[in-house]
């Protein structure tokens, strides 16, 4: 649950106050393979994330705004303007920085406006990049890295914590399979010895290694 | 087939104009770009949104022209959205005449 949505498609949240920048932006990350959410504000975008976190714990929130999937997204990117009535994107900003569930999605401002100090406050505040408008296409190029950094780490965790269960799922496994094993050789010896009894040993206890042992399992039933 | 490689031509020639005039700039052929098989009426759909939200915006603009005294702080923020908007759709004319009115916002000159 809550896994980066499979194909590597990453879903970015675009903020901005402006009609038609929202359908420009909306277009150029769908060119770029991505999947986009827009809202017209800082507040929407915060309500969008804010409810969005609850999706992930409870399933089958009512749907917001533009967003209709009835899916788990998890927002990779934010990208948002400058120059915002009431929330500017530099507010916004801010207040994605302090949250703790959200500090570690990366944020990219846009502006009209070619200000530096404003462009050094932002990225000192944590934004990856800064991006002047229009936004065209080559720009989207400067976002692949940032995404992919965030969703590895993400995967990383995550799979840290599923190889620890995993490993310990086996381990039980592997003990109650030795177990079983060990009955079943006995009882071979007892019979007769025989060379495949060998060799089919040999295959069993290799396969018992990585992550096959269910299969094996049966097997050793079937030999009985 | 004719007629429509003639029609096809004029268009042509009337788009280039456009560049030519200075009406349209780089950006226009960025929207163009974005244009696909999947996606056939990009531009159209932009153009279209970017007419009504322009009429909406220069409605207002008017109305807060009527007002005096005038509230400079106000049109500059119209200002700031249309010429955001002309400028995401690569109208170069539209967008200086922008910030020709917003340099006459902050200089407070009612008269330009």
């Amino acid at each position: 649950m809550g896994m980066a949505a499979a194909e590597s498609r990453f879903h970015v949240l675009a903020v901005d106050d402006n009609i038609i920048d929202r359908k420009l932006i909306e277009r150029l990350l769908k060119t770029s393979s991505y999947q986009v959410t827009t809202v017209d504000s800082g507040s929407k975008a915060l309500e969008f994330l804010g409810l969005h976190e609850d999706d992930r714990s409870n399933s089958g929130s009512p749907s917001i705004l533009t967003n209709n999937h009835h899916q788990e997204l998890e927002v990779n990117l934010i990208i948002t303007d400058y120059c915002m009535p009431g929330m500017t994107g530099y507010d916004l900003l801010k207040k994605i920085k302090e949250s703790s569930s959200l500090r570690d999605i990366p944020v990219v401002i846009m502006s009209s406006e070619n200000v530096p100090a404003r462009i050094s406050r932002c990225l000192e505040e944590g934004a990856e990049e800064f991006f002047l408008k229009p936004v065209r296409k080559s720009d989207l190029n400067r976002l692949r890295p940032h995404v992919m950094k965030a969703v590895s780490k993400d995967q990383k965790q995550e799979k840290h914590e599923e190889e620890e269960e995993e490993e310990k799922q086996e381990e039980k496994e592997i003990k109650s399979q030795k177990h079983q094993e060990q009955q079943q050789q006995q009882h071979q010896q007892q019979l007769s010895p025989r060379p495949s009894g060998n060799s089919k040993r040999k295959a069993m206890e290799e396969n018992l290694s990585p992550d096959r042992t269910r299969p094996r399992y049966s097997d050793i039933a079937a030999v009985v | 087939m004719e007629r429509n490689s003639q029609l096809h031509r004029q268009v042509a020639l009337m788009r280039q104009s456009l560049f030519d005039q200075g009406y349209l700039d780089e950006q226009f052929v960025q929207l163009e770009e974005l244009q696909d098989d999947a996606n056939p009426n990009f531009v159209e759909e932009v153009v279209t949104l970017y007419y009504r939200d322009s009429a909406r915006l220069i409605a207002s603009i008017e109305q807060a022209l009527d007002k005096s005294p005038l509230d400079f702080n106000k049109l500059d923020s119209y200002m700031h959205q249309f010429k955001g908007s002309s400028s995401s759709i690569g109208g170069r004319k539209v967008k200086a005449e922008c910030a020709q009115f917003r340099e006459y916002c902050r200089a407070g000159n009612g008269e330009g």
